[in-house]
């Protein structure tokens, strides 16, 4: 074979490189190529062509990831294009590594989930549509949605968690004194009172909603819904558990709300190179982040919080975020 | 005279289901009485008639267990 037939044959569109999501595995010319699965949900339909790319390119598997992605296991970089134009790029898209605003993820919600009290995939897919692989300059950006307080995605493991939340209110008139709210509330937020009727304590309360499923005569309502957020969490070598910036953050701000945070987090990272927005908000302080946002979301924005907290290794420096 | 089911001792949802059969047998309007455990029978299977369109007339914990009352509904 000629040089000439050779470059042909290695050629690669090295457009299809630059959003990431293709990683250089042990072997001599192997990839993983990491799919766009927002919120880890996937049609058939799709899950079948995956298949059928995984089963013509790959070795014999495909790899489920911890943030809900299909990835492709021994992928000849000679083969890219090949993949990519067989997975339909309108149809599945590449995700992306590197300091980019990743793909989020997203737990069931409230589509099918009893207990879910927000539509978190509908969430997951505007972000990913309207953010995903925005250029953070400095680190990944990891955003995650919860459908409850039973937290299944570990929202606060995140740079941005979302949980779902309501807050319940009581009409007394369609009150059986059935106890059941009171039974069911697991942080003592509701005890029966004298006259049979539940007593509220509103500072106990996690924003569950447990109170409302359980209401036989629906005299718990829900009066207000949105997302509890938590701000700077990130795993690794030295994790760090974000914590409370906001309570009730209407869903139709989710984006707005992100986009604030990168704002803030690339204006005070500025010169710091390779950092996450964690250690950032430990480096600059939390008032900083919540005045910023605090000035966008008067009305979800919480009066004061803490900076991420810092989750104990026990192993090497430990503790120490910057 | 008012039917009495008794579901103590009978895991979700089965006991649900037992309790939907048990109302497909009446008529609308007649009032059927289910025993049911505290936990979580009794957590989900009340709202869960109540949202296959019957009436829920009175629940009340007898003896650490629940008696519930149910007026069958329209069929939906």
């Amino acid at each position: 074979m000629n040089v000439a037939d050779e470059k042909k044959t290695t050629a690669i569109d090295l457009g299809n490189l630059k959003a990431g999501g293709f990683i250089k595995e042990r072997g001599k010319d192997l990839f993983t190529v990491r799919l766009r699965v927002p919120g880890g949900r996937m049609a058939v339909e799709r899950l079948k062509r995956i298949a059928a790319v995984a089963d013509k390119y790959g070795k014999g598997f495909v790899h489920l990831s911890v943030r809900q992605s299909v990835e492709l296991i021994n992928i000849n970089f000679k083969d890219f294009d090949a993949v990519v134009a067989e997975l339909g790029e309108s149809e599945q898209k590449v995700a992306s590594c590197g300091a980019r605003v990743r793909v989020p993820t997203a737990c069931g919600g409230c589509e099918y989930n009893p207990n879910g009290l927000v539509d978190t995939q509908l969430s997951a897919l505007t972000v990913d549509r309207e953010l995903f692989g925005t250029p953070t300059h400095h680190h990944k950006f990891k955003v995650g949605f919860a459908g409850c307080p039973f937290d299944c995605p570990k929202s606060a493991t995140n740079d941005v968690g979302f949980q779902g939340a309501i807050w319940p209110e009581l009409h007394q008139d369609s009150c059986i004194s059935c106890g059941l709210c009171a039974k069911s509330c697991t942080e003592g937020a509701i005890a029966m009172g004298d006259e049979r009727k539940p007593l509220f304590t509103p500072e106990k309360c996690l924003y569950c909603g447990d109170c409302v499923k359980v209401c036989p005569t629906e005299a718990w309502q829900t009066v207000k819904k949105g997302y509890t957020v938590r701000i700077g969490g990130k795993w690794g070598r030295r994790p760090l558990v974000g914590t409370l910036f906001a309570t009730f953050l209407p869903e139709e701000q989710v984006t707005e709300f992100i986009a604030a945070v990168l704002a803030w987090y690339g204006e005070k990272a500025d010169g710091l190179g390779r950092i996450r927005l964690g250690d950032i908000i430990i480096r600059e302080g939390a008032e900083s982040l919540l005045a910023h946002l605090r000035e966008r979301f008067p009305d979800s924005v919480v009066e004061a919080t803490i900076p991420p907290q810092v989750i104990a290794t026990q192993i090497g420096n430990g503790a120490q975020a910057l | 005279m008012m039917q009495t089911v008794d579901l103590r001792g009978v895991s979700c949802p089965t006991n649900f289901v037992k309790a939907k059969l048990a109302l497909e047998m009446i008529d609308t309007g007649e009032v059927v009485e289910f025993l049911l455990d505290d936990g979580e029978p009794v957590k989900n299977v009340p709202r869960s008639l109540k949202n296959e369109g019957h009436k829920l007339i009175g629940l009340s914990e007898v003896d650490g267990h629940y008696v519930l009352t149910i007026e069958k509904g329209e069929e939906l």
